[in-house]
């Protein structure tokens, strides 16, 4: 109490928390990039809010009965429901004149394979809500299932690498183009890499009357095999070799793309992973995987012109504002 | 005051009079009729509600999920292979315990694929943990359609309301569609006691580990036993304000020293009952069995004391064991001291006729020395190859 007396009002301020969401205390696993993201979302998103959560990592370890780490109202029901769940609470919640914000939150097994339908529906009618992906590219609550958003050679327990396999065989589902399809309002993808742009994507997309998407790319240390304490790192690095593209989506048309001024190698992404360490044995097939990789990765940055020019810091509310000409969007 | 209209529309103004908040809407026959009327009168604007048609029957149930958990009156309105593709939601909202109402316009489940009527799609789901109510007339479709309303408010449960396809839903009645002042007098205004709302944050769907599990189920399961005293009670209730009976759980009727009774569920007590007084020498009573889910135990023991013999006509089945309703009725005679001889049969399925001549072939079986355990009415075995007799 004393020493606290003594703090500035700056310091004092600082050591105010934010308002959460989701609290602490909850059974993820250490260094989880989805429990990150999904207290990053409800810091941005505030107190006003409902979440739809359908049944994944996130779901189990933040509500084993009877505790819960939400402070926020939240609801599961299924695992392929949750954007149809989303737009009755947000079609409920106009029929009473109430004005609480829907958040939709689901992994990239409940969206871009077994709820799509539901939120193409939810799209398609434009519902008033933010669906938030959190994407750590397979099915990991079930034990690290290929999903299809799993990247191309990636192993895992359903697409295991071996003498006649170099993990995944298919590529990772483009699932933007698909929400592009949409025109919705605003769709985007952040990284829980860059968390005042996560935060930013996630105000604007409650703001915007209509339907909102966010992609956010979520490293899972126990399924892609990495030290729990690099998640950042393997996030920056995705966004950094062209692998994981950053950027803003108005009606369908790409608006804004978080620039790479120095691109790195692919590998430098890959090696620090077990689920693709079966490319870094010497052989013929691994090496065409890794170029196929590197091509994706180049893909990426050519279609969507990620090679940097500015000097704009990248994780950077003021530099965005400011190339967004003025407060409007911060 | 009577009105000549189709059931479908019947229901649709019942459904409207309740002043559901948030209605899905996805088509399948024979039930699209109900949601084309409550989309027009919601684009006449004689309907105040958010009409939300989705892209499934999947998303249909789930919409009504979360509106309703957000605090708003929902409906949605179902038939058949509907029914299958929403079941997964059904469990879950039955297991959330959310107050919504269901209408299912009954019909057969494919395959073989059958666009006509029988009750293979609501059984199927009976085990759902729903309130399951079945009506034997428009007019009751109507009664009980209000009343599932409030049954459902109060015990926090589901309520699906089953009629007919075709039969109920596309047959013209006369009809009489309440005043908005008898129901606003029944049915007061949704308020859910565990509503979404970020002034007062709770979870709702948590994981349960198995320290926690059967004891939701056993409270879920005697919430719907419980539900039996609501279900009298809307009954008894509306019936003051609209003069006019539903049948409660089961209603029993027929002369008091009649023998021989045939419990059935759904529009084919009136034929039955039309076929009675065609036989006047063969009086059976007619047991009405309404509410499938909570299973009413007590009034089947009470209504079949004095029967030497009870015929169980259903309209679906269990494949590899038979009846669904002549199980469960042979069970709740268990015990009974001198219970009556339990003949089970289905008939009038995937559209199958049932003409008035069912009333005396169900009695004549009955006479059967050894009761008919189960038995398929009606199956022309010439129309079978040899190995499917
Ligand atoms: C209809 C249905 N099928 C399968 C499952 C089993 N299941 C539960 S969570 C899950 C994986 C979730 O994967 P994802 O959506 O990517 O979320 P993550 O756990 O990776 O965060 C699966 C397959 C289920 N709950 N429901
Ligand atoms: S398995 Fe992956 S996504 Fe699930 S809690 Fe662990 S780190 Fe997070
Ligand atoms: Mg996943």
């Amino acid at each position: 109490m004393a020493a606290d007396e003594k703090k500035s009002l700056f310091e004092l301020r600082r050591t105010q928390p934010a308002f959460r969401g989701l609290e602490a205390g909850h059974l993820a696993c250490q260094g989880c990039g989805q429990a990150l993201g999904a207290r990053l979302v409800t810091e941005a998103a505030g107190p006003d809010v409902i979440v739809a959560n359908a049944t994944g990592c996130l779901e189990v370890f933040t509500t084993a009965w009877p505790r819960t780490a939400w402070r926020v109202p939240w609801m599961h029901s299924l695992f392929e429901n949750a954007p149809a769940i989303a737009s009755g609470i947000e079609a409920g919640l106009k029929a009473q004149g109430r004005l609480a914000k829907v958040v939709a939150m689901g992994g990239d097994g409940g969206t871009f394979d077994i709820g799509l339908q539901a939120l193409s529906g939810m799209l398609e009618r434009n519902h008033n809500v933010l669906y938030v992906c959190f994407d750590n590219e397979a099915y990991m609550n079930t034990g690290i299932q290929r999903s299809s958003s799993t990247p191309h050679a990636a192993a895992t327990t359903t697409s295991p690498s071996g003498t006649e396999r170099m993990g995944k065989r298919h590529l990772k589902k483009d699932l933007l183009s698909i929400i592009a399809a949409h025109h919705i309002p605003y769709a985007a993808t952040a990284t829980v890499a860059y968390p005042s742009d996560l935060r930013k994507k996630v105000r604007r997309g409650l703001e915007i009357e209509g339907a909102a998407f966010l992609l956010v790319h979520s490293p899972c240390p126990l399924g892609w095999g990495h030290d729990g304490a690099l998640t950042i790192e393997v996030a920056r690095l995705a966004v950094e070799t062209g692998v994981f593209p950053v950027l803003e989506m108005e009606r369908g048309d790409v608006v804004a793309v978080m620039q790479i001024r120095k691109v790195r190698p692919v590998s430098d992404y890959l090696k620090l992973q077990a689920r693709f360490s079966h490319l870094f044995k010497e052989s013929p097939e691994a090496r065409v995987e890794l170029e196929h990789l590197q091509a994706l990765a180049d893909h990426h940055i050519e279609v969507y012109g990620l090679r940097g020019t500015s000097p704009d810091p990248r994780d950077s509310e003021g530099a965005d504002t400011v190339r967004r000409g003025g407060l409007r969007w911060a | 005051m009577l009105e000549a209209v189709e059931g479908s529309a019947a229901i649709a103004k019942a459904v409207a009079l309740c002043r559901p908040q948030v209605i899905s809407a996805y088509p399948i026959t024979p039930q699209t009729h109900i949601v084309e009327n409550l989309a027009s009168l919601v684009a006449d604007g004689q309907l105040r509600a958010e009409m939300v048609s989705v892209e499934s029957e999947f998303s249909a149930a789930s919409v009504v999920l979360g509106a309703a958990a957000s605090g708003s009156r929902a409906y949605t309105a179902s038939s058949a292979q509907g029914i299958l593709l929403m079941t997964e939601v059904l469990y879950n909202i039955a297991g959330l315990r959310i107050p919504l109402v269901l209408t299912c316009a009954n019909r057969a489940i494919s395959a073989p694929v059958s666009a006509w009527n029988d009750q293979q799609d609501s059984m199927s789901v009976r085990d759902a943990g729903w309130i399951q109510l079945y009506c034997a007339s428009n007019q009751e479709a109507v009664d009980t359609t209000i009343q599932a309303f409030r049954i459902a408010e109060r015990t926090e449960l589901p309520v699906m309301v089953c009629v007919d396809g075709y039969i109920l839903t596309h047959t013209l009645e006369p009809i009489d569609i309440p005043a908005q002042g008898q129901v606003d007098a029944f049915l007061p205004p949704y308020r859910f006691s565990r509503a979404l709302d970020p002034v007062r944050p709770i979870s709702i769907g948590n994981l349960v580990t198995p320290e926690y599990y059967a004891e939701a189920r056993y409270a879920h399961h005697h919430a719907l036993l419980r539900a039996k005293d609501e279900i009298e009670a809307a009954d008894r209730d509306w019936a003051k304000i609209s003069g006019r009976r539903s049948g409660g759980l089961l209603s029993v009727e027929g002369r008091d020293d009649a023998r021989i009774g045939i419990l059935t569920i759904g529009s084919v007590i009136g034929t039955l009952a039309d076929a009675r007084e065609e036989y006047p020498d063969r009086p059976a009573k007619l047991l009405k069995l309404r509410s499938m889910r909570p299973f009413p135990v007590d009034a089947i023991r009470q209504a079949c004391r004095g029967l030497s013999d009870l015929i169980v006509l259903e309209r679906a089945l269990s494949m590899g064991s038979g009846g669904i309703i002549g199980t469960e009725v042979r069970g709740a005679l268990f015990g009974e001291p001198n219970p009556p001889r339990v003949h089970n049969f289905a008939a009038g399925l995937g559209g199958r006729d049932m003409p008035l001549e069912i009333y005396p072939r169900l009695l004549k079986a009955a006479e059967a020395p050894t009761p008919t355990r189960f038995e398929i009415m009606d199956v022309e075995m010439e129309k079978l190859p040899e190995t499917e007799r």
